[in-house]
């Protein structure tokens, strides 16, 4: 089976066996079917849209810490939603919010974790030549493109964006005249979104199949990094949960422009009873959230997978629990399908599924903390590294676990009825999913950076970066966990309406403002570390981090098929760190065990047996493939 | 010890530059794990303290002491588990920064340790989950027979209340084709439960120590009733009718007194995003002693009796069971005739509607 599928996968890559001689450019950079481009290509577009998500994010806290402040200056930039009095419109402030939601969500944390990623590393880290097509793995970045490019202009039109929050309940999205961000802004997101989950399936059908079929010699499941597992993971998530999203979408059009009622009951707007009956705006929330919630791990795992093999390799140890952490990044992928009604609990859902749904919310808690005791028992008599992409992983773990303890408190129906929709949830999934990601993300660069560009980001600039971004964030998000015990609501221009929100707080939300704008200041710095070290960085060696995965046995600037000759094969898992008796610190996977007899453990000698039989296959070479 | 030190890292220094790299920065980032965790814990302590008096205002609800307790048992539960792993996590940083010539501990599993610490999870979880569930279930049950009810009604951007009227605990029946300028909630007036209901934008005025059932609905998008001292939130979703009950236990007068605020006012908010007037859907709750509050509601005046348009929607056959809401002296007398017709009309079909 696998190897049929193999072949058909490589039919796509026919045309380019063998062929060395340089194409254009055009199909170098910019419609490249190469993994590594189009990882770059992510990159490049999630850290275009980070700027732009982020700024929005500070423009609304400048509304909430300093609400008298007058905001002229942002004119050039916003134009008339910046009104006579120099205050920001209220309901571009809606837009802002909704608008930051979508972008870090969804452009940001998914594509440019995901689609950066998962491109660059499943094929590194499996030993492939490529992705298993070429062909649908640029589509996917062009569709994202599209998408991209279509969200962007919605920031443009006259009505303003899509303003209902990220999740874009109905009826509120699907009336026009209840709110100017239903109007235009509306249509485009739901085009935007419709296309951005095509470029998710068209990757992650690519990313399942090439782990599935592609891996090199001797790399069984059981030898995989824990990068691939999680990226393997993930891409089953959404390919799952994504078509669920699109349907949500899909049924949300049908109501605004061709009188359907699936989200629409009962609704009486200015002035006039509209005549559709018998719809459900629970409906759509069911639907959103059974991506919504699957959407939090889809971020998430990706950025613990790297974790995982950063930890490990600036340890010098091995990941502690590979197979528990197997196990765990299993039970959060299928727990994460059967808890999405806790985002439900007060909407008038029955209660006795709100019992469900807080039973098996509360029970994936238990291999979240395995994780993390995992990684806590990593550093554990390790030997640290502090790289950047130690110190941000660290972070990660950090903020991981920060972020989590406080969903006990959410995934609790009872105590979420005082608590959901405050600004408590709102920290909450800002740790534990933004900055996690974030991190993980930020993780990455730093580490793969020498592979992706054969040169090195500036370490000194990275620490500074780490420690201003990581001290900045829980200055943001710390304090919103006091606001929202206090009852304040998410989604607020202002707090000036109520008493119970009127004269507190002040203080703090002009702090958390400020501390805003400082962590987003100090993203300048690997900004320009990035760009600068992408052209003048210092020359990666081979293995800059000593480390044991695959990639980092391919060239310094791996060409197109990544490995000149044979692909390595592959004869042990990725964890040989420290291992006793052993001459270096680290063994890669491609070192059989026949060359290591000092540091063999009993059960591994035994495997030396069979690596004749692993040098024998050679199924799953692209290049050797008969066609 | 300050010179064995110095002379370490001036060996270091000179060293190769890779060790050199390794060395310096190393324990630069390692103690600053430490610091950080110090300094952030302190930071963490010293704001919470300061902020504390802000926290969850007040319960007025018996439910909501009870969801308070849980959430400081919650609280209590993560913080310990916030310290701890938090802890762990900075200190081994530091404690294992790497040594020259140190090697780590080759050390892949403990199947032991990772069963103690996936059970301890897991019973500290199902003891949450259970505690929770049992509240969940005690909020979430069926309103007694003789709970008081109470509509609210949202729309953009304010919140309605209807109330039962004084006759009946009933609300009348409603439909959103109804409504109007002079009928924003869509009360149906072949209903004859509806005659004495009143409405009011302002205020909704509710005994104390009684069960209160709130019924929720909304008019146009989702709206979501927050009344944070009573620990109540329920969305008001558009085709379907929701409920929240619940018994508020302190008058406004008490909480003016608790609080040491003398303007204390409860306020009902909204906290499902609905557009540009979201952030200011407030409407006042107003929670006194039942005597009080009956004869407040004797005060009200019955929506019916604010328009003659609306007197003229009563089927004939109920005309005579309006005629009592429709003749309070300060309604300007609808003509003669019509009452006349009205009493007349209704008489005669009157026993024959009882159902």
């Amino acid at each position: 089976m696998a190897t049929v599928a193999a072949n058909s996968a490589t039919v796509a890559h026919a045309e380019e066996h063998d062929h060395h001689e340089p194409q254009s450019f055009w199909r170098t950079y910019i419609f490249s079917e190469d993994h590594k481009t189009i990882a770059k290509q992510y990159l490049i577009s999630g850290i275009f849209w980070s700027i732009i998500g982020i700024s929005l994010s500070v423009m609304f806290r400048l509304q909430l810490g300093f609400p008298a402040m007058k905001l002229d200056f942002l004119r050039p930039i916003l134009g008339n939603w910046i009104n006579e009095t120099g205050k920001l419109d209220p309901d571009f402030y809606l837009a802002l919010v909704t608008m930051h939601g979508t972008i870090m969500v969804f452009f940001v944390l998914t594509a440019g974790l995901s689609g950066t990623f998962s491109n660059f590393l499943i094929p590194l880290q499996v030993g492939a030549r490529d992705m298993a097509s070429g062909f649908l793995n640029m589509l996917s970045y062009w569709f994202f493109f599209l998408a991209s490019v279509i969200m962007l202009g919605s920031l443009f039109i006259e009505t303003g964006p899509a303003a209902g929050g990220w999740v874009i309940y109905p009826p509120l999205s699907a009336l026009p005249q209840a709110h100017k961000g239903s109007e235009l802004g509306m249509t485009l997101w739901l085009i935007s979104m419709a296309l951005f989950i095509v470029s998710q399936l068209l990757g992650g059908i690519n990313y399942i199949t090439t782990v599935i079929n592609l891996r090199t010699r001797g790399m069984s499941f059981s030898k995989l990094p824990l990068t691939i597992w999680a990226f393997f993971l993930t891409a089953v998530l959404g390919l799952i949960s994504f078509p669920v999203l699109l349907s949500a979408a899909l049924l949300l059009i049908f109501d605004r422009s061709f009188g359907t009622s699936f989200y629409l009951s009962e609704i009486y707007i200015k002035g006039e009873a509209l005549p559709n009956v018998g719809g459900s705006p629970i409906l759509f929330q069911h639907l959103f959230w059974f991506l919504g919630h699957p959407e939090v791990y889809i971020v998430l795992l990706p950025a613990l997978g790297m974790t995982s093999e950063i930890i490990a390799t600036n340890s010098r140890k091995p990941i502690f629990g590979y197979r528990a952490m197997i196990a765990s990044m299993m039970g959060i992928a299928f727990l994460a399908f059967i808890v999405w009604a806790h985002h439900m609990f007060v909407t008038g859902m029955n209660p006795f599924l709100g019992s469900i749904f807080m039973f098996l919310t509360l029970i994936i808690a238990v291999p979240s903390a395995v994780k993390a005791f995992n990684y806590i028992t990593t550093l554990w008599r390790g030997n640290i590294r502090f790289t950047p992409a130690m110190l941000f992983s660290i972070g990660l773990v950090s903020f991981f676990i920060s972020g989590g303890l406080t969903g006990i408190i959410l995934g609790n129906s009872a105590l979420d009825i005082q608590l959901h929709d405050t600004y408590f949830v709102v920290a909450h999934f800002h740790l534990v999913m933004g900055a996690a990601s974030a991190f993980g993300l930020l993780a990455g660069v730093y580490h793969w950076f020498p592979k992706m560009f054969g040169r090195m980001l500036n370490e000194k600039l990275g620490y500074v970066h780490f420690w201003l971004t990581f001290i900045g964030i829980y200055l943001v998000f710390f304090p919103m966990h006091y606001i929202g015990i206090s009852g304040f609501p998410r989604r607020y221009y202002a707090f000036t309406s109520y008493d119970f929100t009127k004269n507190i707080f002040a203080d703090m939300n002009s702090f958390i403002s400020l501390a805003a704008i400082f962590t987003f200041t100090a993203q300048w710095i690997f900004i320009w570390n990035f760009v600068y070290s992408m052209f003048k960085g210092r020359k990666a060696p081979q293995n800059p981090w000593k480390s044991n995965t695959l990639e980092w046995t391919a060239p310094i600037n791996p060409g197109h098929g990544n490995w000149p000759g044979e692909i390595p094969a592959v004869y042990r898992w990725a964890y040989d760190y420290s291992k006793p008796g052993a001459k270096d610190d680290f063994i890669p996977q491609n070192v059989p065990y026949s060359q290591t007899p000092e540091s063999n453990l009993p059960h591994e000698n035994e495997l030396i047996g069979l690596e004749k039989e692993i040098e024998a296959q050679n199924l799953n070479d692209q290049f050797k493939q008969p066609h | 010890m300050v010179i064995s030190r110095m002379a370490s890292v001036v060996q270091t220094a000179s060293g190769p530059v890779d060790e050199d790299r390794i060395g310096m920065s190393n324990r630069l980032n390692a103690g600053m794990m430490v610091v950080f965790f110090v300094v952030g814990l302190i930071a963490a302590i010293w704001s919470f303290l300061h902020a504390r008096q802000f926290f969850l205002p007040e319960a007025a609800s018996p439910h909501g002491r009870h969801t308070d307790f849980l959430f400081w048992l919650s609280m209590s539960i993560i913080t310990v588990a916030f310290i701890v792993t938090n802890a762990l996590l900075f200190f081994f940083a530091w404690r294992y920064q790497y040594r020259p010539g140190h090697k780590a501990s080759y050390y892949p599993e403990n199947h032991k340790l990772e069963l103690i610490w996936t059970v301890i999870p897991a019973v500290v979880m199902a003891l949450l989950v259970f505690t929770g569930w049992r509240a969940w279930r005690d909020i979430m049950a069926e309103a007694p027979e003789n709970a008081q009810v109470f509509e609210l009604v949202g729309k953009q951007f304010n919140w309605i209340a209807r109330y039962p009227g004084v006759d009946n605990n009933k609300l009348g029946a409603f439909n959103y084709k109804l409504i109007d300028s002079n009928n924003e909630t869509g009360i149906d007036y072949t209903d004859e439960s509806s005659f004495d209901d009143f409405v009011s934008t302002s205020e909704l005025h509710i005994p104390v120590n009684k069960p209160i059932l709130l019924k929720i609905r909304a008019r146009d998008v989702l709206h979501s009733v927050f009344i944070p001292h009573l620990r109540v939130k329920m969305d008001a979703v558009p085709g379907m009718p929701t409920r929240f009950q619940f018994t508020a236990d302190k008058t406004t007068d008490e909480m003016k007194n608790i609080t040491g605020n003398p303007n204390f006012t409860y306020e009902i908010a909204c906290t499902e995003v609905c557009g540009q007037g979201h952030f200011s859907m407030r409407i006042r709750l107003v929670v006194e002693d039942e005597a009080s509050w009956q004869a407040w509601c004797k005060e009200q005046k019955p929506l019916l009796s604010s328009s003659p348009e609306l007197a003229s929607r009563i089927p004939a056959n109920l005309k005579a069971k309006a005629a009592k809401y429709l003749s309070a002296p300060e309604t300007a007398a609808p003509a003669d005739t019509t009452t006349a017709s009205i009493v007349k009309n209704g008489e005669t079909v009157a026993t024959a509607s009882v159902r």
